[in-house]
């Protein structure tokens, strides 16, 4: 492809309309809360952008966020979008192997220094110096300060990268740390869940190709206009956890009446993502809506959150210590009964009676 | 330390520490209560023991002669916030779920609608007696810090659980985490604060009762 083409000539040339690329545009900026007027410059930017360079690189992953984003939308406009942006490297998609892919990274690096966006998915390994995790016999911690000096901005994509992910679960073997732990000077957009929402992926890049700038972001660095809302709002069982309709199992009266999965360990009240309203596979459904709780994959370190199963008002494991207190506050309660009727008897040993004589003193 | 973090920290080691001391602490306050013995009661009973200590329980709940008049709030207010912490704590359902999954037992709860109108008339109740006490000159002149200070614990779980539910303030998830550590809070001071009245009030009611009966001015 002419690296000088821009979107809406490849659209046209691929056979797709003005009029589809105009709703994409509009659907867009509606989701990600923009006012009706950015989806014109949306359309007007992303119509004449020039291919921007992106880099990105895989670390500590399982390439499950390359899967979601290729597989799930094809074909479709996110799709196209990928076709437009320059992916100068990124391994599980390009031709290229061994010496020829390293080549092409420096290359892009070199070109377009400064310039270019990163893209990160998986977490970084730390430990032994970061040789967890080598490519071309480099570590990832290395290979990602490098990346970063000439990048215009991070994306940390997949929880992994955003906030270290699985590989960062206790006991974390591996030292493994999000990017934003190792870069502090660049800005970066953290795409958090397990894998992200493709939408997500692609509203992000449009936004930063339409205005040159990341989008507002929350206190956790992910865009608001899409984790802004916890699934649990936007739930359409919401309803039955109002009413307390509850199921109890995965196969019970509730569960087949698609009742609030609560009970059964739904993270969906604190987990802010944009599944309930976005969906997964073509808009066909999410998790909740197949029948099993959220999980809660697109919040810091949510494979250590207390257990997927277990309901979000119950405890982990809150009788660990009772019977040891329980001995010591029997032990406590009997030497300090002990104590007092030492002092009483004390007392009593103490006491003199009083005598007639001893008034008239 | 992140929200997420705060919270699993919360139900985690946070509730295990919490339910550890709450069981140390009111062990160590009964035994110490019940052993602290009794002189032996040389005189006979000057009535057959009856149901006197059972009444006072009772009664001890009704305002004496003449007291709901002088003393609205403290009586109706004492009422409505007792009754409506009951409800908000024992028949919300995701506390339901707590117990069940702590000992095994549950019952039907109310919905959500219920407990958010209790919770909101509690709270105000709560506000009132609060404002009574430092208003009225002789109950702010027999109050201590820890009246004060037990009012706050059981107010702060009450408040923090409501904004929780009703997403007001502060993010879901931070809100939940403060709840369930003033619970915490509240459960480790209650052996040693006023607050113990919850499992002392009806065994002493029934002793005075009792011990009245015997020496003659059953009830």
């Amino acid at each position: 492809m002419d690296k000088e083409e821009t979107l809406l000539d490849h659209m046209e040339r691929e056979g797709m309309s003005r009029r589809t690329f105009l709703k994409y545009c509009a659907s867009l900026a509606s989701l990600m809360a923009l006012p009706p007027s950015a989806a014109a410059a949306m359309a007007e930017a992303l119509g004449k952008a020039k291919r921007p360079s992106v880099i990105w690189l895989p670390f500590q992953e399982c390439t499950g966020c390359t899967e979601s984003i290729t597989r799930s939308h094809t074909p479709s406009v996110e799709g196209m979008i990928f076709d437009m942006i320059s992916l100068d490297y990124q391994e599980t998609l390009m031709a290229a192997a061994g010496h020829q892919a390293e080549e092409a990274l420096h290359n892009a690096m070199k070109d377009n220094f400064g310039k270019y966006v990163l893209i990160v998915d998986g977490s970084v390994a730390t430990g032994l110096d970061g040789a967890y995790s080598c490519i071309a016999g480099r570590s990832n911690l290395d290979l990602l300060k490098e990346a970063a000096k000439g990048a215009a901005a991070i994306v940390a994509l997949g929880s992994c990268a955003a906030f270290g992910g699985i590989p960062k679960a206790n006991p974390n073997p591996t030292g493994a740390v999000a990017v934003s732990d190792i870069i502090k000077d660049k800005p970066i957009v953290n795409i958090s869940g397990c894998p992200p929402i493709p939408v997500v992926i692609t509203g992000v890049l449009a936004h930063y190709l339409t205005f040159g700038t990341l989008p507002e972001l929350d206190g956790l660095g992910r865009p608001k206009a899409f984790y802004g809302e916890t699934i649990h709002d936007r739930c359409y069982r919401r309803p039955f956890y109002d009413q307390g309709k509850f199921a109890k199992t995965f196969d019970d009266e509730g569960a087949r009446k698609g009742w609030c999965l609560f009970e059964l360990g739904c993270k969906g009240p604190v987990t802010y993502n944009a599944c309930a309203t976005t969906k997964w596979n073509d808009s066909t459904s999410f998790p909740i809506e197949s029948g099993h709780g959220c999980i809660g994959c697109s919040e810091p370190d949510f494979w250590d959150a207390g257990g997927f199963y277990k309901a979000l008002s119950t405890p982990a494991n809150p009788l660990k210590y009772v019977g040891a207190a329980a001995a010591i506050g029997v032990a406590a309660g009997a030497a300090v009964s002990v104590a007092n009727r030492a002092s009483k008897n004390a007392a009593k040993a103490a006491h003199e009676k009083t005598q007639l004589t001893d008034l008239e003193k | 330390m992140n929200e997420m973090e705060l919270l699993t920290w919360a139900r985690g080691p946070g509730l295990n520490i919490a339910i550890g001391l709450f069981i140390l602490g009111m062990l160590w306050r009964l035994v110490e209560i019940y052993t602290l013995g009794r002189k032996k009661d040389l005189a006979p009973a000057r009535n057959a023991p009856g149901a006197s200590g059972w009444h006072t329980v009772v009664r001890r709940s009704m305002p004496p002669h003449g007291m709901l008049k002088r003393s609205p709030i403290s009586y109706i207010g004492g009422y409505i916030f007792h009754i409506g912490l009951f409800i908000v704590v024992f028949l919300f359902a995701p506390h339901i779920k707590l117990v069940d999954s702590l000992l095994g037992l549950s019952w039907p709860g109310l919905p959500s609608q219920v407990i958010d109108a209790v919770t909101v008339v509690t709270l105000a109740t709560m506000l009132l007696v609060l404002f009574d006490r430092i208003n009225n000159p002789v109950k702010r002149y027999l109050s201590t810090v820890g009246d004060y200070a037990a009012w706050m614990l059981t107010f702060l779980p009450l408040l923090t659980g409501f904004l929780a539910v009703k997403h007001l303030l502060l993010p879901y998830t931070t809100m939940l985490a403060l709840h369930i550590l003033s619970v915490e809070l509240l459960l480790v001071a209650l052996p040693f604060t006023k607050l113990i009245h919850v499992f002392t009030l009806f065994a002493s009611r029934w002793y005075n009762g009792d011990i009245s009966g015997k020496r003659g001015v059953p009830v």
